[in-house]
């Protein structure tokens, strides 16, 4: 017998609906982990992608001992703790004598591994070792510019996988508005030979130029590391043109309370609320009442006044 | 503007690429080799503003808003397209037929208490509870109650809409498009043995008791002192409510209102008491016997009094009665 389960409350609803696969996505959260063993560069490498990556990244600081992405059997426990966080890209760091500072991007499809790309971490320089004006500091959360330089990034076919999976890592949430207010930071990704890339981070400083577009200034605010590719593994066909797939037709977003009509035009309903005119806290020492109060009293002397007269009368 | 040309710009994912440029030999010192790197981003970068500073732009308090074009660097999604939901079997049947969905007001007028009630839920219209008389038809099978078989086929309705729910979810199962939120398990396996699962606590459950212990000082807990990181207690005291005293426009006076409804309780719950029918008949019954006695006693006394005394019932009686007490009392002894 099968029993048909559902969330007890709009919460968690909520929280499972906004795992379920969508037509249009929301950007894709990275899981940022490490091996049994690290080293203090591989340590600050992550962190520091985590705070480039804020609110779209989940850190796990714990060592991992049966994570190995490109070993068969070793990607199980990664592709658990994908589904778990719900995330689709991951950095993996671990430290060897074969391969030192080590550092394994990833991708994941439906929660199992659609391709990888193996780079050592070179030459790092953390975002403290950088002197700026902290005026520039980007904030959390900004959309990136991203620029990549050099023809090894089309000609070399592990480069350019790299280059795709770091502008996935990077991009951040595909928008429709951006604030141009908010632009502030840049990735510059250059080859600097066949197998090894320099990524900096870099503050943009806007200056005046006298026409509509201002004059782009880079300021390096860090980190910054050479990449060194070692292995990469590229998704099969078949999972890679699954996981290209576009919906045709975007949803189209529900409009409340307006209607057209073929005579008026477009018409818009406005809804306003009850006034609780009983529920209104009154004021205290408001002047009505007291002049109110003020004329009662005066009331009551004035029939007193003429009714002593009266008797005073009779 | 000759280089911005050859520049690859994708607005969507605000990335510039720029495919030409190589280094013939590498700087020989790392500040230099970053200084070219830097100059030839922020060409780049300022290839991407050209694009973006130049898109037309709305207003807005927090700054110029402009709307990007959709990336053309095309990136792999992160779960598979959601599959869309099959028919279920109504709907299959109903696009047979031609049957058209229509829609149903929400409120609907109700005759017995002459308001608008809701078509379903709470305070519903042609609720169980509300229907007093059921009229008998010729179908009827008698010695059956209505009441009962009204209810008894609202379970089976009931039953039978589950089932056909959970016939049509197995189906979406098998497509792989089941609502995001819905599962469907295996009913528990029954326990074996006289084993019974221990009970634990939950959570809410040891908070409701700590709560309670807080507040039970002579204070209600106001003066107890507080550890390092302890939580104010769960459960205060309730806290009193009044209603406003000026009458809202929509709603009416909420307070007569909050009046009318304890009374209709109390009286609906009291209703069958109003006439004891029990309490009615024994009255009825001490009277009658009263009466037969008051009757005997007149007609044996009727011969030594007068019926001059009669509107004088009351002493009448009283002598009678003390009459025959003592009378009785004589007897006894």
């Amino acid at each position: 017998m099968l029993k048909i389960k559902t969330p007890k409350n709009a919460r968690v609803k909520r929280a499972l609906e906004k795992r379920a696969p969508k037509l249009v996505e929301t950007g894709k959260k990275t899981l940022i982990l490490q091996g049994t063993k690290t080293s203090s560069t591989l340590n600050a490498v992550l962190t520091e992608i985590y705070h480039l990556k804020k609110g779209g990244a989940v850190r796990f600081t714990r060592k991992n001992d049966n994570i190995r992405p490109f070993e068969s059997g070793g990607e199980t426990s990664l592709e658990f703790f994908s589904l778990k966080t719900d995330c689709s890209l991951f950095v993996y760091g671990s430290h060897s004598k074969k391969r030192p500072d080590n550092l394994v991007i990833g991708r994941t499809y439906d929660h199992h591994i659609y391709d990888l790309v193996e780079v050592g971490v070179e030459n790092f320089k953390s975002m403290d070792s950088f002197t700026y004006d902290k005026k520039l500091a980007p904030r959390v959360g900004s959309k990136p510019f991203i620029a990549f330089i050099g023809e090894g990034f089309e000609s070399v076919d592990q480069l350019k996988h790299l280059k795709e999976v770091l502008l996935d890592l990077f991009r951040g949430e595909v928008v429709e508005n951006l604030n141009l207010a908010g632009v502030d930071r840049a990735y510059v990704c250059t080859a600097l030979s066949s197998n090894r890339v320099l990524l900096t981070h870099c503050a943009l400083r806007l200056k005046k130029s006298g026409t509509l577009v201002p004059r782009m200034e880079l300021v390096e605010v860090g980190p910054s590391m050479d990449l060194v590719v070692r292995r990469h593994r590229l998704p099969n066909e078949g999972l890679r043109k699954e996981a290209m797939k576009t919906a045709k037709d975007q949803p189209k977003k529900k409009v409340k309370n307006v209607s057209k009509d073929a005579i008026e035009g477009k018409i818009g309903k406005i809804y306003i609320p009850d006034q609780k005119i009983g529920e209104m806290a009154l004021p205290n020492k408001a002047k009505g009442v007291k002049r109110e109060r003020r004329e009662a009293k005066q009331k009551i002397a004035d029939e007193r006044t003429s009714k002593k007269q009266k008797e005073d009368a009779e | 503007m000759e280089s911005g040309r050859q520049y690859q710009v994708d607005l969507g994912n605000l990335m510039a690429y720029n495919s030409f440029h190589s280094f013939p030999s590498l700087p020989s010192s790392r500040e230099e080799l970053v200084k070219t790197c830097l100059q030839e981003g922020s060409k780049l970068v300022q290839a991407i503003a050209d694009g973006v500073f130049n898109l037309p732009s709305a207003e807005d308090p927090d700054g110029p808003l402009v709307k990007l074009p959709p990336p053309s660097t095309k990136l792999p999604r992160e779960k598979p397209l959601p599959k869309p939901k099959p028919p279920t079997k109504w709907e299959k049947f109903a696009e047979k037929k031609g049957i058209k969905k229509r829609k149903k007001d929400k409120v609907v007028w109700d005759e017995q208490t002459g308001t608008w009630k809701r078509r379903y839920g709470y305070d519903r219209v042609n609720d169980d509870k509300d229907v007093p008389i059921i009229e008998a038809k010729m179908s009827d099978e008698p010695g059956e109650d209505p009441f009962a078989k009204r209810l008894d086929d609202k379970k089976k309705r009931v039953e039978k809409q589950d089932k056909n729910r959970l016939q049509n979810l197995k189906q979406a199962a098998k497509v792989g498009a089941l609502p995001s939120h819905v599962k469907l398990a295996a009913t528990a396996l029954p326990i074996t043995g006289t084993q019974v699962p221990s009970k634990k606590f939950t959570k809410d459950e040891l908070g409701n008791v700590a709560g309670i212990v807080a507040t039970s000082t002579a204070s209600g807990g106001k003066f107890d002192k507080k550890l390092p990181g302890e939580k104010p207690a769960k459960k205060q005291g309730k806290h009193r409510k009044f209603l406003p005293v000026v009458e809202g426009s929509g709603t009416g006076s909420q307070e007569k209102e909050q009046m009318d409804k304890v009374l209709n309780k109390l009286i609906s719950k009291h209703s069958h008491e109003i006439l004891n029918v029990d309490k009615a008949i024994n009255m009825y019954n001490v009277k009658k016997e009263k009466k037969t006695k008051y009757r005997k006693n007149h007609e044996a006394k009727s011969s030594s009094t007068s019926s001059k005394l009669r509107p004088k019932k009351n002493i009448n009686k009283k002598t009678a009665k003390k009459g025959s007490a003592s009378s009785k009392k004589g007897k006894a002894l």
